[in-house]
């Protein structure tokens, strides 16, 4: 059931390319809702197997939020946002026009202010990818959590059934003025899903 | 009293016990006195088998309850049904008598808070469930457990009294 895709540099140009346009749209949607201007890197896209994700995000025990998106239509998968606890109390402050250092836990505000963000994150990455492949996908309700790394992936992985499979790393970090909010977006695809997205742009692995 | 950096590192020695990783979807047993520890458990479900005559311990960190519904199966140690007895089967390599062996066990939250479909199948419930039953059908009885909630744990075996420790992200350690 397993799918290997063997990546070519041109299919990670892509990737990377998605990306740039894909998170470009959602900064300048979170700027529009900081009404701030917000500037985001996209370091680096990288194709992973599961085990090599949890120590490059931190700990399996590091506390981070995160919101979750599954997707569906012509292709399938789940997107995932993920903040460290630091960057989460960081966005909460900047969304709410406080003083950066302000928030040191996460309350009921703080939290629907990290979900909305990762919605408009997440929508504004699949509105990307929609528009660079032509195909629709429909996506669901965001799902929230505020926990331990290892079990919020692992709990996400299992429950859209992704585990032994590659997955999309985007490391992203988003700056405003000098404050740096560093967030790890994950793309899961189901099996056959990431043929379908190669094929759809033109390159067919 | 200020000790030099040999000394110090005589005396850490002397009390050092060797914590043991038990990976997703792995399985391990370790015997006297030392720790078997798996990080981050959320719908997953980890069981520890321990015999106190012996002092043998063995853990599992479980994904899925039900290893038949997969055509291919690379790690037995993934799924509740097989996992479980695999376990069984080595920590009697090490000594541990069946009749003696007491089960703990932790995990099975659902991590996510807000409505999907997908997500409501509710994983670590069903692994819980299977755990439960497997331990049955092996005639393990257990001990003591930990699962539901909404919460991450990391769970460790201390071999030497059989007490499971668990950790969860913001509270106070607490032992099983």
């Amino acid at each position: 059931m397993s799918e290997r895709i063997e990546m070519s540099y041109s299919h990670l140009d892509v990737l990377q390319e998605i990306s740039n346009i894909g998170l470009g749209n959602a900064a300048t949607a979170l700027a529009e809702l900081l009404k701030k201007k917000v500037n985001i890197a996209v370091p680096h896209a990288t194709f992973l197997e599961m085990e090599q994700v949890f120590p490059l995000v931190g700990g399996l025990e590091e506390v981070v939020a995160c919101v979750n998106l599954s997707f569906d239509g012509d292709v399938a998968g789940t997107v995932m946002y993920i903040f460290a606890e630091k960057s989460v109390y960081k966005l909460v402050d900047m969304l709410l026009g406080q003083e950066i250092g302000a928030t040191g836990e996460l309350n009921a505000l703080g939290e629907s202010v990290i979900m909305e963000i990762g919605n408009i994150l997440t929508g504004s990455f699949m509105n990307a990818l929609g528009s660079m492949t032509g195909l629709t996908m429909q996506t669901s309700v965001p799902l929230f959590a505020f926990d331990m790394m290892g079990a919020i992936l692992s709990a996400s992985l299992v429950a859209s059934g992704h585990w032994d499979e590659q997955v999309l790393l985007i490391e992203t970090i988003f700056l405003q003025n000098n404050d740096q909010i560093k967030g790890h977006f994950f793309l899961l695809p189901e099996t056959g899903a990431l043929n379908r997205l190669f094929e759809a742009l033109g390159i067919p692995a | 009293m200020q000790l030099s950096p040999a000394r110090e590192n005589q005396v850490s020695q002397a009390v050092l016990v060797t914590e043991i990783q038990v990976g997703i979807a792995e399985l391990k047993v370790a015997g006297h006195p030392d720790r078997l520890i798996t990080f981050s458990l959320g719908s997953c479900v980890g069981v520890s088998l321990y015999d106190p005559f012996t002092r043998v311990g063995g853990l599992i960190h479980i994904m899925l309850p039900d290893s038949t519904q997969f055509n291919t199966v690379t790690k037995p140690a993934k799924f509740a049904d097989l996992g479980i007895p695999l376990l069984l089967s080595e920590i009697r390599r090490y000594g541990a008598r069946s009749a003696n062996l007491q089960a703990k066990l932790a995990g099975g939250a659902q991590m996510f808070s807000g409505s999907n479909e997908k997500f409501e199948l509710n994983i670590g419930m069903r692994n819980a469930t299977m755990a439960r039953q497997t331990l049955k059908k092996l005639g393990i009885k257990i001990l003591a457990a930990e699962l539901g909630g909404n919460r991450g744990r990391t769970m460790i075996l201390d071999t030497v009294s059989g007490q499971v420790f668990i950790r969860t992200a913001g509270s106070q350690l607490k032992v099983i």
